[in-house]
């Protein structure tokens, strides 16, 4: 049954969400911490998992397949609704810290990739004593 | 145009599915034919919805762009959090632990590494245009982190609302930048496996900039990035006004 699929994504997000408004008010932060990782996270859990092969494979699985390809579509509809015309008149010190913010988050993913330990050694020093 | 205004708004998340694929159709097509496959379809789609969102926003005064037009209110529905968060918890079917497992200790750091960077950065850029009240310093600087860390730092460290307002507009323009420019760098900075996908969730940090970004780029990296971008926001929030306040208040 498709449902079932669907069920047990439904299932994951609303276990991840209480586990990241509870994280948020256990932090006291005024925001969900990391809801929708921990919804992932459950999800990868139960497709690996053989006790859950009735709920993620044949229909069941195409019940979460198709919000996975639904993915796309819903990201054009995220972008048509962002306050794009607020981010335009911010002004030139919006522009300035947003873009410097980004160029500078761009240039570190190779140098903090290495770390996941594909490549050279660790070489994070010279960025921490900046910060 | 009573009836169609009725039917359009009755009606108005399935006008939004219909809305949405003839954008993508477009969009694939002109990837197809304009650019021989060189630019990502959905790249364009998220372009031209960027576009649309701006001049919805302009023609209705509102907040959320092209979902502000009544007759395509469908669009704050599928492009809401509630959707996108769904789907983003979808692509994460088929996804191995092993994978999660490689880059954990490198995503947890770069996360940290990326509030504090964007932070530093934000700052440093409201001091160079003026501003020596630390609290208005920490709210830009936040701001830089993601539009949702700006106004909830500012509002509890008690700044103006035009220092929040532009701390929003400094979070829109990361965003925006990060759905646009992410396919034009990814091969220079060697997104292309799922470690370097979880390091640049963890840097970049804005779900909608990560989640479009990475879709442009290569679908399947999606998961890895919106896992560590989804902590995110939430990191952002507890050391925003709270350690980087402190550390800014000692400095000015």
């Amino acid at each position: 049954m498709i449902v079932y699929g669907v069920a047990l994504l439904s299932g994951c997000l609303i276990l991840g969400m209480i586990i990241g408004e509870a994280l948020g008010i256990a932090l006291n932060v005024e925001a969900n911490v990391g809801g929708v990782g921990i919804a992932m996270l459950f999800l990868v859990l139960a497709s690996n998992s053989d006790k859950f092969k009735e709920v993620t494979h044949g229909a069941a699985g195409s019940g979460i397949q198709f919000w996975s390809a639904m993915y796309i579509p819903i990201v054009v509809a995220m972008a048509a609704r962002q306050n794009v015309a607020a981010a335009v008149d911010g002004g030139l010190l919006a522009l300035a810290a947003g873009v410097a913010a980004v160029i500078v988050s761009f240039a570190l993913v190779p140098i903090l990739s290495k770390l996941s330990g594909t490549a050279t050694p660790p070489e994070d020093n010279e960025e921490q004593g900046a910060v | 145009m009573d009836i169609l205004e009725t039917v359009f708004v009755r009606n108005n998340l399935i006008v939004a599915f219909a809305v949405v694929g003839v954008t993508i159709w477009i969009s694939y097509f002109l990837a197809d034919k304009l650019t021989q496959g060189r630019i990502h379809g959905s790249a364009i789609a998220i372009a031209l919805g960027l576009v649309a969102a701006y001049f919805g926003g302009v023609a209705t005064g509102g907040n959320t762009g092209l979902a502000d037009v009544t007759l395509l209110g469908g669009i704050g529905l599928m492009g809401g959090g509630m959707m996108r968060d769904f789907a983003i918890v979808a692509t994460a079917y088929g996804v191995h632990l092993s994978e999660l497992k490689k880059a954990g200790i490198a995503g947890v750091i770069s996360i940290f590494a990326g509030v504090i960077v964007s932070f530093i950065v934000g700052a440093a850029i409201a001091v160079m245009f003026g501003y020596t009240d630390p609290t208005a310093i920490t709210t830009i600087g936040a701001g830089a982190v993601t539009y949702i860390v700006g106004p909830v730092t500012g509002e509890a460290i008690g700044a103006s609302d035009a220092v929040i307002t532009l701390s929003v507009a400094a979070g829109l323009v990361k965003s925006i930048l990060v759905m646009i420019g992410t396919p034009l760098v990814a091969r220079h900075i060697g997104l292309n496996n799922p470690q370097s996908a979880m390091v640049f969730g963890g840097l970049m940090g804005t779900t909608s900039g990560v989640a479009a970004g990475l879709a442009a780029t290569d679908p399947k990296l999606v998961p890895y990035g919106a896992m560590t971008a989804t902590f995110y926001t939430g990191v952002g929030c507890l050391l925003g006004p709270s350690v980087l306040f402190f550390i800014v208040s000692a400095m000015f």
